[in-house]
């Protein structure tokens, strides 16, 4: 019998949807006899209490203090509930909250720690989990000898969302104390698009950093406009400034929402770029690196140089 | 006024690859090693501060890594940082971002910097755990993937923004000394100039043990354990080969027919 911990999150009030992505992992290793309990802390923690009664879910914790971010107020829940629970297994989102806290509130219990797990099973008895390496072109299954409690941090887009419901047990807890040491100061949104849709584009033609230069992006501006596709762009392109953030498609871009056809050209195929696009039916790849993770998500692939393919094809169109 | 930047040496694949014997991680001829990109923009900003504290401030670059991390750290200095340590022990061969932490700690007791930069993630790994895990340890202020930092050298406190997915942007203030890990395009990084490279084979290195720091072997233990390591299922994807004219051709037939033209 043991307890598994998922920390859920929100955001401005609103229960981050990762969350229940990490009830499904988490329940996946779940065995007779094992309780899950999930703790949320917000200023109306009742108020996600309905969207956390996933199938599976024994028990939420509900921790009445602020909807702001503050890693150090989650991080001594984190130390709270461990302590008094002693849980095997503690499981969040990989989302840009759990970067601030998760390791931090690891080190605090000394407790196993993997991040970005992508796959979770007991080989044995013991737990095993499965991340990512050199740039997503191998897989490690790492486990915790000794560990009494691991803390895991869950790759988003992976795991289905928890759904069915439960009668979970409802428990208040009493925020700890903690020193917080940062202050919640406002929002800034992303800049206006200008026009630019990727999320509404059906057909998506992305350029990476394989492109080279500045002076070579011109070439497919005008390529997708003569095929009648939206130019979209890895993270390193946008940042350059060689095309506007709007164009950028990923975890801190945009999600290609609306696209059926994605040629990527000069693209690795980072997890933050995949967040945004690796949902789409027809993921055509065009890389000269044959072992480019892109192409393992790709539904046709050519390994090749973006500029040569990309010269012969502004001959059909 | 002293700022730390942690900077790694990461490793990225060559095209064919090999697993060890072992079955644990690749073999060490399939490697090439670089400066993660991550903390061009750490030791860029630390650069910023300094140089609008009108050259006031000390910027100290440390790794952790065998001497072939010497190149990474020396990367680091050609861009003006004032000097690098770097430790190294057998013991640390299998470190991850929380032993690297453990050792960062005790870098921070004795330079006492006012602040603390790391990158976001590493580029080979993608772990995001080094930079947290070390405020952790040393009970800090902390924010990770910051896109924006507001901070006059010595401030006792800085307003950043922290990004968000989507695009979206958290602004916070946090008190310092902090650890802060770094996003891309916080900034454009500069390029080392032959000059800084030139400098920077001078620049004082110290190199140091886990003895000199007083850790044992038992306190560096990293958190988790790599069993085994392999070449993911490669998906589906139906490869279009012949010339480029060949490739292109089929290209646009597929995307034709998918687009209905
Ligand atoms: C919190 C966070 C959020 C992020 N958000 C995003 C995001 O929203 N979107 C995003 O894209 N990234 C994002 N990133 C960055 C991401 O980690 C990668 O750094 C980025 O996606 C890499 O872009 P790339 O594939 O263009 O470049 P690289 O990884 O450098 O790949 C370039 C590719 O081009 C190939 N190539 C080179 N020359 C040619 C040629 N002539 N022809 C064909 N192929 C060629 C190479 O083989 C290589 O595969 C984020 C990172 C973090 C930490
Ligand atoms: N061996 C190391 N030595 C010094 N700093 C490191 C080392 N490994 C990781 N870091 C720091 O932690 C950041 C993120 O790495 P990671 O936690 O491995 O994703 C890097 O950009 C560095 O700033």
């Amino acid at each position: 019998m043991a307890e598994l911990l998922v920390i859920a999150g929100q955001r401005g009030g609103e229960l981050l949807m990762s969350s229940l992505e990490a009830i499904t992992a988490a329940r996946g290793v779940k065995q007779a006899g094992d309780t899950l309990a999930v703790a949320i802390i917000a200023a109306d923690p009742q108020a996600y209490v309905g969207a956390l009664s996933a199938e599976g879910v024994d028990e939420v914790i509900a921790i009445k203090a602020t909807d702001d971010f503050q890693p150090d107020l989650i991080e001594a829940a984190i130390m709270a509930l461990a302590g008094a629970r002693k849980p095997a297994l503690i499981v969040t989102a990989h989302g840009v909250d759990a970067w601030s806290f998760a390791p931090a509130a690891a080190v605090k219990l000394d407790c196993g720690l993997a991040t970005d797990v992508q796959a979770l099973r007991r080989e044995d008895g013991e737990l095993v989990v499965t991340r990512a390496g050199y740039a997503e072109k191998v897989l490690v299954d790492v486990d915790f000898p000794g560990k009494q409690t691991v803390l895991l941090t869950i790759r988003t887009n992976v795991f289905q969302p928890a759904s069915g419901s439960s009668a979970p047990k409802v428990t208040e807890m009493v925020p700890p104390t903690a020193d917080i040491a940062t202050t919640h100061e406002g929002w800034k949104s992303p800049a206006d698009a200008g026009g630019i849709d990727i999320s509404g584009a059906e057909f998506i033609l992305s350029i990476g950093r394989g492109v080279g230069d500045e002076s070579n992006v011109e070439q497919f501006l005008q390529l997708a406009g003569s095929m009648g596709a939206t130019l979209g762009c890895s993270r390193p392109i946008a940042d350059s400034g060689w095309l506007p953030k709007a164009r950028q498609v990923g975890q801190s871009g945009q999600l290609a929402a609306s696209c059926k056809l994605y040629i990527a050209m000069g693209v690795s195929g980072s997890v933050q770029h995949q967040w945004g696009m690796k949902h789409v039916e027809n993921i055509v790849a065009v890389n000269t690196d044959p072992e480019a993770s892109i192409f393992s998500i790709a539904r046709y692939g050519i390994v090749g140089d973006m500029f040569e393919i990309a010269e012969e094809l502004e001959n059909h169109f | 006024m002293k700022i730390m930047v942690a900077v790694k040496q990461v490793a990225f694949l060559d095209d064919e690859f090999e697993i060890r014997d072992d079955g644990r991680d690749v073999g060490e001829d399939f490697f090439e090693k670089d400066l993660n990109e991550f903390d061009h923009f750490s030791v860029e900003q630390a650069m910023l501060i300094k140089e609008a504290a009108g050259g006031d401030a000390e910027v100290v670059i440390v790794i952790v890594g065998d001497e072939d991390a010497d190149d990474a750290l020396r990367t680091a200095l050609a861009k003006g940082a004032d000097r690098g340590i770097r430790v190294w022990d057998d013991a640390l061969a299998e470190a991850d971002g929380i032993a690297v932490a453990k050792v960062l700690a005790k870098l921070v007791e004795r330079e006492k910097p006012d602040m603390v930069f790391t990158g976001a993630q590493s580029a080979d790994f993608g772990s995001a755990v080094t930079g947290m895990a070390l405020a952790g340890f040393l009970g800090w202020p902390h924010a990770a993937v910051v896109s924006n930092l507001d901070y006059a050298s010595g401030a006792r406190t800085a307003t950043l923004r922290r990004e968000l997915e989507g695009g979206l942007e958290e602004i916070m203030t946090i008190r310092c000394p902090a650890v802060l890990s770094i996003q891309l395009g916080i900034n454009q990084p500069r390029y080392a100039s032959l000059r800084g490279i030139k400098q920077a084979k001078q620049k004082p290195v110290d190199e140091l043990s886990l003895d000199d720091l007083g850790l044992s072997a038992a306190e560096v233990a990293p958190a988790s354990r790599v069993r085994r390591m392999y070449a993911p299922e490669r998906g589906k994807a139906e490869l279009i080969t012949g010339s480029a004219a060949e490739q292109a051709a089929r290209l646009a037939e597929i995307i034709k027919e998918l687009r209905g033209m």
